[in-house]
């Protein structure tokens, strides 16, 4: 999609494209492990929803599609009707705002992206009434905008640092007491568990730094930086033995 | 009347709960809809779980121009609940209620009260009040 050398500056439709199929792989890839987080602390379904959700949104990407607001208010409403729990309305609502975000744009640039993100976060706060420190998805949402902020001079800088801070959300989403949610049932006992939300949104911030890394994602679905990806995987075993 | 949309994760659930509500008024009742599970698309069994566009069709379906009382169980649901507001006909959302009340103390009263012709938030207040004479019975 991109060559190795000219940065992607912007995402159009092709390159939202990309990013909601590599979500769809990498949901796909990592669905048991959503479900053994969600088996800890909630109702063990985390993984099954986010597939189901994923499977679907790719169903609808063949489509043509008349500019990013139109894309990405029909992935918001393949969500909202197909993931069944609570993410569905959460990352439906993150998506239905981000088109409102985006209306009338061909591609969204460093500042447009941003504006569109930030729009899906609140709304994701407003829909569950939450905010970050209850455990939730939204403790990698937010570290994640704040780090594509402070980044913020490239496109592709401030993507990878978002993803960056959305993978240190999820890690320190483990210590923090629950407090909405399937999970604030357990109180305490909810310590010590890596929150399922917080971690499949550090996975669509991977996804969207592989569509903006050199090279982009390679045919084989793999990640560009494949050594990240395992890495992580590290921290997610530290994160669990933790409990 | 007031229109009733039973939004659970569970089909099964939802009319087992509309079962016993409507044991209190045989015929003459309101008319109520579910919007219960979620479609598999592999196995095509409906699973666990809510779906916010279903709801929205749900609430659209019951709502005769007098308005809707929606009930519901818990999380994704009320989640998924407000979320269907968002694209459900502006005028219907005016006169449709979200119920805080818990799903059967809630759906009994608001069968009940939706039978006579009373409102939606007429429905609603009773339908948390039903769920207030539990507490009330308990207490000694
Ligand atoms: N109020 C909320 N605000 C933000 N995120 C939330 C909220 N409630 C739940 N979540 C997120 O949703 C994730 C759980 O998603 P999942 O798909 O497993 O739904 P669920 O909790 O099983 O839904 P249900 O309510 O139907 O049981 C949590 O890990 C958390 O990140
Ligand atoms: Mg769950």
């Amino acid at each position: 999609m991109t060559s190795e050398n000219t940065p992607v500056s912007e995402l159009g439709l092709p390159e939202l494209t990309t990013w909601l199929r590599r979500c769809t792989e990498l949901v796909d890839e990592n669905a048991p492990y959503l479900t053994d987080l969600d088996a800890a602390i909630g109702d063990a379904d985390h993984g099954a929803n986010m597939q189901r959700g994923f499977d679907a949104v790719a169903g609808i990407l063949d489509a043509e599609y008349e500019d990013v607001q139109a894309l990405m208010k029909k992935v918001g409403m393949t969500l909202v009707s197909s993931v069944g729990g609570a993410s569905g309305p959460l990352y439906g609502t993150f998506f239905l705002r981000f088109a409102t975000s985006a209306k009338g744009a061909d591609a969204l640039d460093l500042h447009a992206l941003f504006a569109a993100l930030q729009a899906g976060v609140h709304g994701i706060e407003e829909r569950g009434k939450s905010m970050i420190g209850q455990k939730t998805m939204l403790d990698a949402w937010v570290p994640a905008l704040d780090a594509y902020q402070r980044a913020g001079e490239t496109l592709q800088g401030a993507v990878l640092a978002g993803a960056a801070g959305a993978q240190e959300g999820r890690d320190a989403s483990g210590p923090m007491e629950a407090t909405k949610g399937r999970a604030s049932y357990l109180g305490e006992r909810s310590v010590g568990h890596i929150d399922p939300g917080a971690a499949s949104t550090a996975l669509l911030w991977e996804a969207l730094a592989d569509v903006v890394r050199p090279g982009g994602p390679t045919p084989d679905g793999e990640a560009g930086a494949d050594g990240e990806t395992r890495a992580d995987g590290e921290t997610r075993a530290d994160g669990e033995a933790a409990s | 009347m007031t229109g009733i949309v039973v939004v659970s994760h569970s089909r099964p659930l939802a009319e087992a709960a509309i079962d016993l509500a409507q044991q209190m008024v045989r015929d003459g009742g309101p008319r109520i809809e579910i919007a219960a599970g979620v479609q598999d698309p592999e196995t095509d069994q409906l699973g666990l779980g809510t779906d916010a566009a279903a709801i929205s069709a749900a609430i659209e379906k019951a709502d005769d121009g007098q308005g809707v009382v929606v009930l519901m169980d818990l999380g994704s649901a009320i989640l998924s609940a407000r979320t269907a507001l968002e694209f459900t006909e502006p005028d219907i959302v005016e006169r449709t209620r979200l119920s805080w009340a818990p799903l059967v103390e809630g759906l009994v009263g608001a069968v009940v009260t939706a039978a006579s012709g009373a409102d939606p938030a007429e429905v609603a207040a009773q339908a948390e009040v039903a769920s207030e004479a539990k507490h009330q019975q308990l207490a000694d």
